[in-house]
């Protein structure tokens, strides 16, 4: 699904490239200047990004996650897999599923909450990358606040299911 | 294939530039790549067990990143000298109320790519005078209620987590966004400078 995505992505975004280069030369110039500009713009964090990443799921696989969450228990895994959540990027395609490993190798809903909100509203390792487009001010306190709310909503899921 | 990379990039990037950068330059610009690029090679001398997972999975992410890259920079070309300030200041702009916090919802939700592409977007969009409570919205709900995640979410983790999950994301979303704003109204403004934010170098 999401290769098809990915092609829908270029052929929209090239054909407008196209549509403006044929009403207006100069624009698209400029245009492809720009688009030029922030690519390698966003390059040295992307990479750094990217290589941390790999570095972290490499090291922390999937299953050790699984194995170690599965026997913990109690208000410790939830704990636990809330920062594993908070540190960690795991794509949502992977991480998703991961969960509902938890879920069947013991843990407790509030703990495989706690592990998806934190992954998906803190987001830790792309901190540096967000400072650098919209300042600190903004960043800082967005993952701040998703952090009590990921923690305040995985509590709530978790006593509703 | 780590390493060199960096500076495979640097080779063909001023071309545009007016002002050659010198090596010192591109080695701080570089500076957390060659970090990373460090470690890794560590792991592949000390740790080769471990080296390979690690190889994998940065060469994964490294092709997603790179093809996602791409038309995200042409976007945000076509953006910069396509869209009007005044289309996005009324859409998206602080007067644009409950339509401009639907739009920002429904936008950050849609099929797009992964969370770090919506940050240059989202500085782009601020520069073209969206309001700062509608940019927190789009990228909370980038991050955690993106559509094709929750079908896959009600899939494996069932429909009534998902709801769950959902009904209580959408109003944090919101309510993160208007304490935002209030606290970067009541702070001076954005540090910033919304003028330069497409020169992001």
């Amino acid at each position: 699904m999401s290769s098809i995505i990915t092609w829908s992505t270029y052929i929209v975004v090239f054909g407008a490239l196209g549509v403006l280069a044929l009403r207006d030369r100069a624009k698209a110039r400029q245009a492809v200047k720009v688009a030029v500009k922030s690519f390698f713009g966003m390059l040295p964090i992307m990479l750094a990004f990217i290589g941390l990443i790999g570095l972290l799921l490499g090291l922390v696989s999937p299953e050790i996650i699984v194995r170690y969450l599965g026997q913990e228990a109690g208000w410790w895994a939830t704990i636990t897999a809330f920062v594993l959540g908070v540190v960690l990027y795991i794509a949502s395609l992977v991480s998703i599923p991961l969960a509902a490993s938890l879920l069947r190798a013991g843990a407790s809903m509030t703990t495989v909450a706690a592990f998806i909100t934190g992954l998906m509203m803190v987001n830790t390792l792309t901190l540096p990358l967000e400072i650098k487009h919209l300042g600190k001010k903004m960043a800082l306190s967005r993952n701040f606040l998703n952090l009590l709310f990921a923690f305040a909503i995985a509590i709530v899921i978790g006593m509703v299911l | 294939m780590k390493p060199n990379l960096p500076q495979q990039m640097s080779g063909n990037a001023p071309q545009d530039k007016p002002v050659r950068k010198t090596l010192r330059q591109w080695l701080f610009d570089y500076r957390l790549a060659l970090i990373v690029a460090v470690a890794d090679l560590l792991i592949w001398i000390f740790w080769p067990a471990q080296a390979a997972p690690v190889i994998r999975n940065t060469w994964d992410y490294l092709v997603e990143m790179v093809v996602i890259l791409i038309p995200v920079a042409v976007l945000m070309g076509l953006f910069e000298v396509w869209v009007p300030k005044q289309l996005i200041g009324k859409y998206l702009g602080h007067e644009s109320g409950w339509k401009g916090i639907l739009l920002a919802l429904l936008f950050g939700s849609a099929p797009t790519g992964p969370l770090y592409v919506a940050f240059p977007i989202a500085a782009m969009l601020l520069k073209k005078g969206a309001s700062p409570l509608n940019v927190i919205i789009l990228l909370n709900a980038w991050a955690a209620i993106k559509i094709p995640q929750l079908l896959i979410e009600a899939n494996f983790l069932g429909p009534s987590f998902m709801l769950v999950r959902l009904a209580l994301t959408v109003p944090s979303a919101i309510l993160m966004g208007w304490l935002i704003q209030k606290g970067i109204e009541h702070t001076g403004g954005l540090d910033i400078d919304p003028a330069g934010s497409e020169s992001i170098s």
